[in-house]
Parts: C-alpha cells; sequence; structure tokens
C-alpha cells in the first residue's frame, strides 16, 4: 500500500476523532497535537479505531509512533500490508 | 440552622433553560401546554420495535463541540444546552461571575444505562472481546457526568454534581440548590433535573415487563394519565435547568424574578420498591405546606405526578384529595400526557411549565382526559380550556420508585 493510500486511512479516522477540525493542510511531519486539538483520549481513540477498521493492535509502548502522520505510516505502513 | 452566614436565605428563580417534547425553551414550553400540543411520537427502539416517546430536537451543536457531543452523554447534552439557556435567560454573564461560587445540582432518575448498553452492543458485534470495549464507558457512566460535562462546558469549578432520587430528582435538584444557597455554601445555583432515558431500550423493556408500557395506535394518545383506558407511561427525555439565586442577590442586581421556593418536602414510604404510598404521599404535601406555612386554601395549582399508571394515579389523587378536597381555591392539573415521563427532569419540567401562571394567570390544562377513571375524579381538575386565575402559589409533586416522595411549593414574588 504506498504513502497515500495509508495516509487517507489514518485521515478518516483522525477526522471522525477531531471531528470539529480542518484537516486539509495537516503537516505529515508536525507532531498532531501540535496542530490539532487532540489529547490522550483522541489518541486511545485512534488506537481503537485501528483495531476496529484493520485489527491493527498497538501496544501501549508504541503510542509515540502515532505522534505525526509521518510517523504514523513509517509505523502502520507494514502492519497494513 | 446558625451552620452559615445565610440562615433561612429567601430563594428566588431568576432563570429558565429547558428542552421537552414539545418545545426548547420556556415561551415555547408554555404555549404547548395551553394548546394541547403532544411532544410525543413513535421511535424505533432496540430489540423492541416502534415504541411512544418523548424525544427532544433541540440543537446540540449550538453550545458544544461535535467532538465533546461524541465524547459525552446525550443527559450531558441536554445539560449543557439547558445551563446555557438558564443563563441567558437570567441575564447573567458568566464571565462576570465568580465560577467557584456557582453549584451545579442535577436531578437524575438513572445514569450510564445508555452507554452500558451501547458498549454491550458493540461488544456482541466483536466476539465479546472486552478489548473494544470503550475507554469512554468510565468516564460517561459515573453518575455525575451530566452536571460534570456542564462544569467542564462552562468553566466552572464550584461543586457540580447529580443527585439520584428516581422521578422525584427533578424536584429534590432544585431543593438541593436552595439549600446550598441557604448555607452559603454558593452564591449561584444551576439546578434541575434532565433524561436521556429514551436512549435505552432496558427502561421501556422493564416497564414492558412491569405492565407498565404505555402505548396507544395514536402515539400522541399513548399516556393518558388519570383516564380509565391509560395503559403505562410513556418513556422521555428532557431537562430543565433553573438559575437560583438568594432574593437579596437578585433584588440587588434587579433581576427577572420567576418565583420564590415557599416550601418543599422530601419522604420516603419505606414500603416497596414500586408501588406508591398514598400515606406518605399525604404527610409529603402537608410537612411541604406547614414549612411554607400555608393551608390547602393558599395553594392555586397542584401539579400531579401522575404518571398514567392504574396504581400511581389513583394513590396519588386519592392523597390529593385528603389534602386538598376541602380546598375551592386549589386546582389541579398534570403535564405527562404531552411530553411523557422524563423521568429525572419531570418535576423540574412540570414546574417550568406552571411557572408562567404566575404573570399570565392561566392554569394550563391536563392532556384532554376523555374518560376519567372514578377514582381520579377531583374537584377543579383542570381537564379542557386553561382556567384564567390569579396565580400566586403552586405545589409540584414527584414521586418515585423506592419510596421516594418530594413535594416543592413555588410562589409568586411581589415586591
Amino acid at each position: 500500500m504506498d504513502y497515500q493510500a495509508i495516509r487517507q486511512k489514518i485521515i478518516d479516522i483522525i477526522a471522525e476523532i477531531a471531528i470539529d477540525e480542518d484537516l486539509s493542510n495537516i503537516d505529515d511531519d508536525v507532531r498532531l497535537r501540535d496542530q490539532l486539538d487532540l489529547d490522550s483520549m483522541d489518541f486511545l481513540d485512534i488506537v481503537m479505531e485501528l483495531k476496529k477498521r484493520y485489527k491493527i493492535e498497538v501496544p501501549q509502548d508504541d503510542y509515540p509512533k502515532l505522534a505525526t502522520i509521518k510517523s504514523c505510516i513509517e509505523y502502520l505502513g507494514p502492519k497494513f500490508a | 440552622m446558625a451552620l452559615n452566614n445565610h440562615p433561612l436565605a429567601r430563594v428566588v428563580i431568576t432563570g429558565v433553560g429547558l428542552t421537552a417534547p414539545n418545545a426548547n425553551n420556556l415561551n415555547d414550553f408554555r404555549e404547548a401546554l395551553l394548546s394541547q400540543k403532544s411532544g410525543l411520537t413513535e421511535m424505533e427502539v432496540r430489540y423492541m420495535g416502534k415504541l411512544a416517546a418523548g424525544n427532544c430536537n433541540f440543537n446540540e451543536e449550538l453550545y458544544q463541540k461535535k467532538k465533546m457531543r461524541r465524547r459525552g452523554t446525550r443527559a450531558g447534552s441536554i445539560s449543557i444546552y439547558c445551563a446555557h439557556e438558564a443563563l441567558k435567560n437570567s441575564g447573567l454573564s458568566l464571565d462576570l461571575l465568580d465560577k467557584d461560587r456557582i453549584g451545579i445540582y442535577l436531578g437524575i432518575t438513572e445514569h450510564g444505562n445508555v452507554e452500558t448498553e451501547n458498549e454491550i452492543y458493540e461488544l456482541h458485534q466483536h466476539n465479546l472481546d472486552t478489548g473494544f470495549w470503550s475507554h469512554h464507558h468510565n468516564p460517561r457512566t459515573v453518575a455525575n457526568t451530566p452536571a460534570g460535562e456542564v462544569s467542564l462546558n462552562l468553566g466552572i469549578t464550584g461543586p457540580a454534581y447529580t443527585i439520584g432520587a428516581a422521578c422525584a430528582a427533578g424536584n429534590i435538584g432544585i431543593i438541593h440548590g436552595m439549600q446550598m444557597l441557604q448555607m452559603g455554601e454558593v452564591d449561584l445555583v444551576l439546578a434541575g433535573g434532565v433524561s436521556e432515558c429514551t436512549g435505552t431500550f432496558g427502561i421501556f423493556a422493564g416497564f414492558k415487563s412491569q405492565g407498565a408500557l404505555g402505548f396507544h395506535e395514536d402515539c400522541t394518545k399513548a399516556c393518558r394519565p388519570l383516564d380509565v383506558n391509560r395503559n403505562g407511561i410513556v418513556v422521555a427525555e428532557g431537562g430543565a435547568i433553573f438559575v437560583l439565586e438568594r432574593l437579596a442577590d437578585a433584588e440587588k442586581r434587579g433581576a427577572k424574578i420567576y418565583g420564590e421556593i415557599a416550601g418543599y418536602h422530601i419522604n420516603s414510604d419505606a414500603v416497596d420498591f414500586v408501588l406508591p404510598d398514598t400515606k406518605r404521599q399525604i404527610e409529603c404535601m402537608k410537612a411541604a405546606l406547614a414549612k411554607a406555612k400555608i393551608t390547602p386554601e393558599d395553594v392555586d395549582i397542584v401539579n400531579l405526578h401522575a404518571t398514567g399508571t392504574k396504581s400511581g394515579d389513583e394513590n396519588e389523587c386519592e392523597a390529593v384529595r385528603a389534602v386538598f378536597g376541602a380546598s375551592d381555591n386549589t386546582y389541579i392539573n398534570c403535564t405527562k400526557g404531552f411530553i411523557g415521563h422524563a423521568m429525572g427532569a419531570a418535576g423540574a419540567l412540570e414546574l417550568a411549565g406552571n411557572l408562567p401562571s404566575f404573570t399570565d394567570n392561566k392554569i394550563h390544562s391536563c392532556k384532554i382526559i376523555e374518560n376519567i377513571d372514578p377514582e381520579c375524579a377531583m374537584k377543579n381538575l383542570v381537564n379542557g380550556a386553561p382556567v384564567e386565575k390569579e396565580v400566586s402559589i403552586l405545589l409540584n409533586n414527584s414521586f418515585g420508585m423506592l419510596g421516594i416522595n418530594s413535594v416543592l411549593i413555588v410562589k409568586k414574588y411581589i415586591k
């Protein structure tokens, strides 16, 4: 799966959680928390959606790997494959 | 009562915010009750099919971000709407108030059933793997959630909690708020009752199993208190929150005063989980009258709890006849025929529906009762056009499961 396809899947999940936010100008290299109003409960929502939609389990130790879109794609890419 | 700096301060209502199945503010609610407008509709209830219910249609996004609505609960959303509306209606600006000195006290019948049922439903979609159980479950289901969501939304840092008192809770939220003002614990109160009950099939199913779920092919007639052909309760959601202040504070700022809390009482039957007890209801009304230092003849309106169950209606009517039977001045009405039983919100909504009587001098009718149960026949039962009458004092009954009774007396404020 290519970068854009994985990116879209992640953006789709974030769109459902950060429901009030405009996601069209997200910078893939900047921490999501620094550009969106996201807190720890929201990150748990992202983890839950990954499990529900794609059966991807993210162990607690790996949560920091979801910090930016880019790090999400690097971490999740092999799991989507 | 020397516990405090404000012994037995007089407490008044200076703002009203509400959502009911037939209106989203006090004026529209009053108009709906005066014009016999039903708010009952048919809804699809999980596992049960189409049932009569009372659902509100206020705009959830008016005072709440979508994300916070998604994170929170329907009861929280109803509470946030009512709290904003009440503050707006009071003319107070939150920015100018000391948020540490505001108390939020909301009566609830129950809280958490909606979220728990939804989670269990989800669990079954995932082969009972509890790894799919939401991290939102606990914050959504702790009993203080509706009040806590208001605190978070408005940035109010004073005490914010709920009071569980079954269907007597709407009155008791207000009574508790008044007491906190009298004790000097807070300077401003947001108090009332809320219900999200239509979101849970369990409440419908529980009443059905009890033989107490109201139905009719015309859903607007599914709830028929005092009618010999009634067949039970129609579950409703809703909320009513009042701004309460000590009279001296309200007068100082020139507030519009809707009424003064004149008396109240709360007691318990201690006899049955669900069946009411006439004797304790009589005692509760008499004790409230004594606290208000008035006689039955002084009361212009008694608003019945009257849910539309045979035993509930008949017991209450017997109790009301025992207390008010000799009073020619007292008129009787009830509200649930219009909106169903809004559980924890019922007492607060029903008070709100009658408060305008102090200014428009009308007493709203019950939803027209076609065939009055002879056991519920009462002198001065308002069943038809509103009664034109000067109104100075109203008494609001709200009773609940496990035998809790609450009576609240509000009088017209005269300078």
